[in-house]
C-alpha cells in the first residue's frame, strides 16, 4: 500500500464528487456534524449506532456489515472514500473496518471535514439515498485486529505503540482533554510501549505528514520496523489513524490495531502497567 | 431524582461546546479551560478548530467551537495554549489553568 492507493487530496474529492462508482461516506461518532452538512452525495455511518454491536462490546460482524453496506447503497466494486471529523480519526477506524471485511478499494480523504471546511469548499444538506445493494463481506481478516492476550504477549518482544497523548500515557490524564476526567480504569501504558502520539503523523489542518517526516518520527521514537507492530490507544479509533500511517502510507507489514485498546488493558485484573513517561521494562 | 446523564465514556468526539457543564461535574477536582474564540473585529468565530497543546507544545485534544464561538476542555493544572484554526485566520493564546474554571478568550487573525 502506499499514498497513492490509499490517500485522495480534497482537489480529488471535489473534481470526482459525481464521479461513476465512488461513494464518499462520512464516518463520525457524533452525526450532527453530517446534518448540519456533507459533502454532495455523502452517506452517512454512525461510528456507535452502526459499526459497533449494540449489546457486546465489540464491533458489527460479517453479516450485520453486510446488512449495514446493503442498506446505505454500497456494493462491492464501488470505490469507497471515507471522511469525518476529528482528523479522520473515526474514519480511519472505518478504513481499517473496510479493510478488515476485505474491501477492495477503500480510501482516505486527507484531512478529512477539517480540511475541507477550512478550505472554505462546499457542504450540502441534501437528504442522500442510494439503492440498496446486496454487499458480500469476506472474513474478518484478524492479521490486522488485536486481541489482549496478544497484547500482553508481546511485551517486550513487539512493538507496541501507545499513539495517546503524552500526559495519558504517563498516566496523568485517564481519556482525552476534551471529556471530563470520568473513568474508573488504571491510568498508565503497557510496559514497553513507545510513546507516538498519532497527533505527530498529522499536520494542524487534519493532512497526513510527508512519508519521509513520517519515516522519521517512528524511527526516531525507536520503532523497529524488521517486527511486528501492534498500535492502540484508548478505545482504537486514534490507534486506527496510526494503523494506517504505519501499514497503509508507509507500507509496514504486521501492523495490528488493538481496538480494546487501554479501556480494555487498563481494566484487566492482573496484568503489568507502566507509569511515567519512560517505557518501563517487560 | 436526576436526570439520566448521557455517557461520553464509550468514544472520542467532541460533545456539544455549548451546553451547560453537567451538574455531576465536580470542580474541586476538574480542570476546566473554556472561553470564546473572536475575530480582530470582536466579533464571535463559530466552526473553529480550537487544538488544546501541553507546555511542549505537543497536541492534545480538539473541538470545534459552538455557533456562539465557545470551547471547552477538562484539563489539568499546568501551563497550555489554545490554538485556533479558522476560515478567518488562525491564532494562540497561552493560559496557567488551575483546578476550577479557567477562561480564556482566543483572537484569531489572518
Amino acid at each position: 500500500m502506499s499514498r497513492d492507493t490509499a490517500l485522495v487530496s480534497a482537489e480529488w474529492a471535489e473534481k470526482n464528487i459525481d464521479a461513476p462508482g465512488v461513494v464518499f461516506v462520512e464516518v463520525d461518532e457524533d452525526t450532527s456534524a453530517y446534518d448540519t452538512g456533507h459533502i454532495a452525495g455523502a452517506i452517512k455511518l454512525d461510528w456507535r449506532t452502526d459499526l459497533q454491536d449494540p449489546v457486546r462490546r465489540d464491533f458489527v460482524n460479517k453479516s450485520q456489515f453486510e446488512a449495514l453496506l446493503s442498506e446505505r447503497g454500497i456494493a462491492n466494486d464501488d470505490t469507497v472514500i471515507l471522511y469525518g471529523g476529528n482528523n479522520n480519526w473515526f474514519a480511519a477506524y472505518a478504513y481499517w473496518y473496510f479493510k478488515l471485511y476485505g474491501h477492495r478499494d477503500v480510501k482516505l480523504l486527507d484531512g478529512g471535514r477539517k480540511k475541507w471546511e477550512l478550505d472554505a469548499r462546499p457542504l450540502v444538506i441534501d437528504k442522500v439515498e442510494r439503492p440498496q445493494t446486496r454487499y458480500v463481506a469476506q472474513e474478518p481478516d484478524t492479521s490486522i485486529r488485536a486481541f489482549r492476550d496478544e497484547v500482553v504477549d508481546a511485551i517486550g518482544t513487539k512493538n507496541l505503540v501507545d499513539v495517546r497523548s503524552p500526559d495519558e500515557y504517563a498516566g496523568r490524564l485517564l481519556a482525552p482533554a476534551h471529556l471530563p476526567q470520568e473513568q474508573a480504569q488504571r491510568a498508565g501504558h503497557v510496559p514497553t510501549a513507545i510513546s507516538v502520539p498519532w497527533s505527530k503523523a498529522a499536520n494542524e489542518d487534519g493532512t497526513f505528514k510527508s512519508d519521509d517526516e513520517l519515516r522519521k518520527i517512528y524511527a526516531d521514537a525507536g520503532l523497529d520496523d524488521s517486527r511486528e507492530t501492534i498500535a492502540y490507544c484508548r478505545i482504537g479509533e486514534r490507534s486506527s489513524h496510526t494503523w494506517f500511517v504505519l501499514q497503509e502510507l508507509l507500507g509496514h507489514r504486521n501492523v495490528k490495531n488493538y481496538d480494546g485498546s487501554w479501556t480494555e488493558y487498563g481494566s484487566l485484573v492482573g496484568v503489568p502497567v507502566a507509569l511515567g513517561d519512560e517505557p518501563g521494562e517487560a | 431524582m436526576t436526570a439520566p446523564v448521557t455517557s461520553t465514556a464509550a468514544g472520542c468526539a467532541a460533545p456539544d461546546q455549548a451546553a451547560p457543564l453537567p451538574a455531576s461535574l465536580d470542580l474541586e477536582k476538574e480542570t476546566v479551560i473554556t472561553g470564546v474564540v473572536r475575530s480582530e473585529a470582536g466579533e464571535v468565530v463559530p466552526g473553529a478548530y480550537v487544538r488544546l497543546l501541553d507546555s511542549t507544545g505537543e497536541f492534545t485534544a480538539e473541538v470545534v467551537t459552538s455557533p456562539a464561538g465557545q470551547f471547552r476542555f477538562f484539563a489539568a493544572p499546568g501551563n497550555w495554549t489554545l490554538r485556533a484554526l479558522s476560515r478567518h485566520g488562525n491564532g494562540d493564546t497561552a493560559v496557567a489553568a488551575a483546578r476550577g474554571i479557567n477562561e480564556v478568550t482566543v483572537t484569531v487573525a489572518a
